[in-house]
């Protein structure tokens, strides 16, 4: 699934802008600060979506990984 | 034997399905039963025009046994439990209906309190008693801070929050209020709208019109006393006036019954409709967990398919490949405020391509809306 762990894990590769985007924000609003989560998304919009939306959140994207047809996005709630 | 049809739920998508069913199957065949909890069909997207004073609440809402063809028998009562094992859904009042194809159409529901203080804080147009209560602040309001904005994804009719934004825009235009109120749309994405070609289309309208865009705002809590709002991004917004979207979750049947996903939407086969856990339950409009708009017209479309598979099956044959594919066909209006609108007809793999919005596509909404109760669900357009 990709190198860098984490403690969640959504598959989001079924779903459509803003699809990947809305299932990582219930995922950090459901997480304990401190945790990281990964999503895995098919749709182009995520690597500028997410990316944004870590940003303003305030949280930390520690890395985003290519695979074959989709990216793994893993972001740590920071607070 | 004629083959026991259930449809459960009597808006767009139930009464559509059953009227097409008793249209195309041949007397006898089948018993078509539609179960409804209040017998009342209510015509939603109508609740917007309520809460502008475009329309009074007489015009929405119509006895749903006259909307269903005669030998489609109409039951009043509660599913309280699906049976997907055993075909037969449970009511609240009298025993269980059993099926031998079951149609589940059992739509979105607003959670009132996903959001702390959205019931006690904000209004909405997505009831009829939403409607009507933001009728009555909008007529005294006076100017001041209004925040329009989506609570929760995913929710009913995607365009109707923006529609809101640019008709009160109108309406506080014409009540000469307009420059004395700040209108801010708050949105939980990167941008006004879920699809990006309309949100093209739209975000240089609403800068024009003043109404400010705030993106990345998922609403965490209201605060009744302040009247503020806090996002998971860590903003607030102070306002005079919110109306806001509520966030929606699947049916209590269908939670209740374990056949959702966490958000109680049931899992779907885009193509088929059929439901992953049974060949002979089907899901249309806004129960189904599809990456597709929550609105009548998805229902609308999906209809024919479910009928087409149902159908083929009790007259024994293999459906019509052409006839039994859902490919995620939507269409609806959106309007633009200044009496223009476009259109967003889309599928699962075109996005729409909405054209200049126009007086045409305000008018072709107007008369859609008119002529609802005589095409949509008797299966007629």
């Amino acid at each position: 699934m990709g190198t860098t762990t984490a403690d969640l894990e959504i598959d989001a590769r079924g779903s459509f802008c803003p699809g990947p985007l809305m299932e990582l924000i219930k995922a950090v609003r459901q997480s304990d600060v401190g945790k990281k989560i990964a999503v895995l998304s098919r749709d182009p919009g995520s690597r500028t979506d997410i990316p944004a939306w870590v940003k303003k959140a305030g949280h930390d994207l520690v890395a985003i990984e290519d695979a074959d047809d989709y990216a793994r996005f893993v972001v740590e709630k920071t607070h | 034997m004629p083959a026991d049809i259930v449809v459960l739920g009597g808006g767009v998508g139930g009464a559509l399905t059953a009227n097409l069913l008793s249209k195309r199957l041949p007397s006898g065949s089948a018993r078509i039963r539609v179960l409804d909890e209040t017998g009342v069909h209510v015509y939603q997207p109508g609740f917007l025009y309520v809460a502008l004073d475009q329309a009074n609440a007489g015009w929405l809402s119509r006895d749903l046994r006259s909307l269903l063809r005669d030998d489609v028998e109409l039951l009043i009562d509660r599913a309280v439990r699906i049976d997907v094992e055993n075909g037969a859904v449970h009511l609240e009042r009298e025993g269980a209906l059993h099926y031998d194809f079951l149609v589940v159409t059992t739509g979105a529901q607003p959670d009132w309190d996903g959001v702390p203080g959205l019931r006690q804080a904000t209004h909405n147009f997505y009831s009829l008693i939403g409607a009507e209560r933001l009728r009555e602040a909008l007529r005294t309001f006076d100017g001041g801070s209004l925040v329009v904005g989506v609570a929760g994804m995913p929710y009913k009719c995607p365009p109707a929050p923006v529609e809101f934004a640019f008709m009160v825009d109108d309406y506080l235009r014409r009540r000469k209020v307009r420059d004395r109120t700040r209108i801010r749309f708050l949105s939980p994405i990167n941008r006004a709208f879920t699809i990006e070609s309309a949100s093209k289309l739209v975000q240089p309208l609403m800068e024009k019109r003043g109404i400010e865009l705030e993106t990345f705002v998922n609403v965490e809590t209201v605060d009744p006393d302040k009247r503020r709002l806090t996002s998971l991004e860590g903003e607030t917004f102070d306002f005079d006036l919110a109306v806001l979207v509520p966030p929606h979750v699947g049916a209590t049947v269908v939670r209740d019954s374990g056949l959702g996903d966490p958000g109680g939407w049931l899992p779907t086969d885009p193509a088929t409709l059929q439901l992953k856990s049974s060949d002979r339950v089907f899901a249309i409009g806004d129960a189904t967990d599809l990456p597709i708009s929550k609105s009548g017209s998805t229902a609308h479309f999906e209809a024919p398919v479910v009928v087409e598979q149902v159908v083929a099956a009790i007259e024994g044959r293999a459906p019509n490949p052409a006839k039994s594919r859902y490919r995620g066909k939507v269409t609806c209006f959106l309007e633009t405020g200044r009496r223009q609108a476009t259109i967003l007809v889309f599928d699962y793999d075109h996005p729409p391509k909405p054209p200049r919005p126009s007086f045409i596509w305000h008018v072709a909404k107007w008369l859609f809306n008119r002529v609802y109760w005589l095409t949509v669900p008797r299966g007629r357009i």
